[in-house]
């Protein structure tokens, strides 16, 4: 038997931090509404005799400098991560400002592709996946960039984040790798996979 | 300031969860105007899902006994036929996705499960208020696309069919569902933290209600299937509104595909809507029947295995859309497995009410009569399940009357079952239980009445989803109109007992039931943040007979 006795007035005791579980829980859950524009694009591929349909041909060069660019700020992001675990904020800072620079260039570049492909959302089935599934992740990534500058503009505040104190930063540092990683299967599918 | 030590205890032995006091200040219990305000604590939240769920309850069942009094006459006298679509559509979505969903999950669950394991709020307590009020404004949308035509595809707004009628109303039923799926998934969030993360550190993993584990099974369905569901809505939407064609197949497209996207969610969610309702059973049958629960971890894990399984049975939905034999065959098996678990859980609450001292409060009378129609829609559900009998009642009154079964007596009765047990919780007053025995004499009744007559409509071949019949269907369907008037009139005895109980009704006390899950260990309605201090757990949640003192649970409210 146990009694618990106090004699602390109002404020009680704060539960720790779960904000970072609570973001892995939604992007598993995140990953699942991806998951259903892959199935749909995979049923399409597997009856379809052409994939994609002449004419809508996927462009492969500005993508795969895109693919580079996104996977390396992955890495990027991360050393801000450390950065700031060693309570360097202007390392980190440094490390987050190219994050969000390199994320800028990889939106910019998919406009451009859009811009130069010839066809449109409503072309044919395969355009309409296409600007769907990159649509929702160019999305995620503006999304993601909005977090990173969120982070930027909070640590102008002395003191605001710390060895001790990083939550928000490492938050941002997961959406981020999040992106990354479905924009990996993403481009296998629409890009790699087309090659075969 | 009170302290209260239970007397001696043999050491090591079961006993009481005992909560001392000794704090100084005093805790405000919120005031009516709290509640229409954007407010963050999971009771608030919990009661606000309530009250508007069950507002949307008495839309969606006028929508049905509008849908009835036209079907007592085969002809279309009463509502025109894209009224009737509108009408039978909107009421199905209203059931699910605004009442059964929102209330036995956002409702019981957030009033519930932090103060089931003794937590002062939910894990996100702004995310769960914004969680909550994403609810109104998809209702809104609902009633208002009725000034577009009215959504006429039924809830499952298959194309071709929903890409063809009333495309203003129908967008905007998308953006309705988008809106409480999103809700459902930022609820659903927060309870699987809670309930992972802020359990007090002396409830042991095996102590947790099995209301909890659930609500943690639920969780996982919802934060799995319903993305999915958002997916081919998307897509549904850009096909409706922005010239792609995913769904058209003169242009490319399959409507299949909308089919699973759409099954890989909505199969999991009747198991969403059932999943809640036998956590409130199995919270329920114990405390009126005065028995610990028979196989506790037979109950939780079954949970969980239902969560599992039913996240791969989706395409019994599709036996008749073409499905290959191969994945008919893969398909009823695992339907079937799903029976299993299900009977698990059954068999419990039954070994339960065995040789209890049964009390047959409302609460009580609700949960046994959960027990008995969710036996009869079970059933007809493994009729079902094999593919060759679906194909012979495949949309026939059949179904209707399964779905019924399962989503009226199975989940309305539960959660009235709910409402009756913890109302004084909830409210610090207890409802009468005259009142509460008519409603639920009226329920029962009526019920059968409504739902039983459609299965042999069904057998008969009666198609649903029409405003018209053949004339020989005409004397049962008389029949089960007649029962939709009572179970109309059975809401009324309900919602007076519900008004009047919560201003004038007898004072509850902390633990009228005297029931051992730890809600009831603070007072009743329970302080702002649950209790001035966290209660310690010192034996299971049902250890009732174990030994009475059970009874002895002690809590001392800030103010006594
Ligand atoms: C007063 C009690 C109720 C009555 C009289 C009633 C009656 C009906 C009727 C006549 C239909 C149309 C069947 C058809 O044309 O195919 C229907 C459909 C439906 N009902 Fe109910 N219902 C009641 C309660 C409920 C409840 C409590 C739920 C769920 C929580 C529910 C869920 C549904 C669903 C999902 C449909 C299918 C809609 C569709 O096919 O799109 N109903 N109901
Ligand atoms: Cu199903």
């Amino acid at each position: 038997m146990a009694i618990a006795t106090t004699t602390s007035p109002a404020h009680h005791e704060e539960h720790k931090d779960l904000r970072v579980w609570g973001l892995l829980t939604f992007l598993v859950s995140e990953s699942l509404m991806f998951g259903g524009f892959f199935a749909t694009y995979l049923f399409f591929r597997g009856s379809a005799e052409v994939w994609p349909p002449e004419g809508t041909e996927v462009e492969l060069l500005v993508p795969t400098i895109n693919t580079i660019i996104l996977v390396s700020s992955s890495f990027v992001i991360h050393f801000g991560d450390a950065a700031i675990k060693k309570n360097n904020v202007k390392g980190m800072r440094f490390w987050y400002i190219l994050t969000a620079i390199m994320g800028a260039i990889f939106l910019a570049g998919q406009v451009y592709e859009y811009m130069t492909l010839g066809y449109g959302l409503t072309t044919n089935v395969f355009a309409n996946c296409f600007y769907i599934m990159t649509g929702f992740h160019g999305l995620h990534v503006f999304v993601g960039l909005l977090l990173i500058l969120g982070v930027l503009w909070r640590s102008r505040r002395p003191g605001h984040y710390s060895a001790t104190k990083h939550t928000g930063i490492e938050m941002a540092e997961i959406y981020w790798h999040f992106v990354d990683i479905i924009w990996i299967i993403l481009f296998t599918l629409l890009y790699i996979l087309t090659l075969f | 300031m009170t302290l209260e030590i239970p007397q001696n205890q043999p050491p090591g032995s079961e006993s009481t969860s005992v909560v001392v006091t000794e704090s100084t200040h005093h805790h405000q219990a919120w005031k009516w105007y709290h509640y229409f305000t954007f407010n963050v604590d999971h009771k608030v939240i919990g009661i606000q899902y309530l009250v508007t769920a069950f507002v949307f309850y008495l839309i969606g069942g006028l929508m049905a006994i509008a849908m009835r009094a036209e079907l007592a006459t085969p002809d279309a006298d009463l509502l025109d036929p894209n009224l009737y679509n509108a009408f039978m559509t909107n009421h199905g979505t209203i059931m699910i996705f605004l009442w059964i969903v929102p209330s036995a999950i956002g409702g019981f669950g957030n009033f519930l499960v932090p103060l089931m394991v003794g937590a002062r709020d939910m894990a996100f307590p702004k995310l769960n208020a914004i969680a909550f009020w994403l609810n109104p404004p998809a209702g809104l949308l609902v009633l208002a696309s009725f000034f577009f035509g009215g959504s006429q595809s039924g809830w499952t707004a298959y194309p071709p069919l929903s890409l063809v009628t009333a495309p203003i109303a129908q967008s905007m039923w998308i953006l309705a569902i988008v809106l409480v799926g999103t809700s459902s998934i930022l609820g659903s969030l927060n309870f699987v933290i809670t309930i992972l993360f802020m359990k007090v550190p002396s409830m042991k993993w095996d102590q947790i209600p099995l209301f909890c584990w659930a609500i943690l099974a639920t969780s996982v369905l919802a934060l799995l299937s319903t993305p999915v569901l958002a997916a081919g809505l998307v897509l549904l939407l850009f096909d409706l509104n922005f010239g792609t064609s995913f769904f058209k197949p003169d242009a490319g497209g399959n409507v299949v595909i909308y089919q699973h996207l759409f099954w890989f969610y909505s199969h999991p969610a009747v198991y969403l809507m059932i999943l809640p309702i036998f956590g409130i059973m199995s919270e329920v049958i114990p405390v009126h029947a005065r028995k610990p629960i028979f196989g506790y971890k037979a109950i939780a894990y079954s949970s969980l295995a239902i969560c599992l399984v039913g996240l791969f049975v989706w395409v019994h939905h599709m036996f008749t859309s073409g499905t290959p034999g191969w994945m008919r065959m893969f398909f009823t098996i695992s339907t079937l497995i799903v029976a299993v678990p299900t009977g698990v859980k059954i068999f419990g609450w039954v070994a339960t009410l065995w040789g209890g001292k049964i009390r047959f409060t409302s609460a009580m009378l609700f949960a046994v009569g959960l027990l008995s129609m969710f036996v009869m829609g079970g059933l007809s559900g493994v009729t079902m399940g094999t593919a060759p009998f679906d194909v012979h009642v495949h949309d026939t009154y059949y179904v209707v009357a399964h779905f019924h079964y399962v989503l009226f007596g199975g989940s309305v009765f539960g959660i009235y079952a709910g409402i009756y047990h913890w109302f004084p919780k909830m409210t610090g007053r207890m409802m009468n239980e005259t009142l509460g025995r008519i409603h639920f004499i009226l329920t029962f009744i009526g019920t059968n009445l409504t739902f039983l007559p459609m299965h042999e409509l069904g057998l008969q071949g009666m198609p649903r989803r029409v405003a018209m019949y053949d004339a020989q269907f005409t004397h049962l369907n008389e029949i089960c109109t007649i029962g939709a008037y009572i179970l109309g009139l059975s809401v009324i005895p309900f919602t007076i007992n519900v008004l009047w109980s919560w201003v004038a009704g007898k004072k509850a006390g902390d633990n009228p039931w005297n029931a051992l899950t730890l809600e009831w260990t603070t007072s009743s309605p329970p302080l702002v943040e649950n209790w001035e201090v966290l209660p310690v757990v010192t034996h299971g949640p049902y250890d009732y007979g174990v030994n009475d003192r059970g009874s002895k649970i002690q809590s001392i409210a800030a103010n006594s």
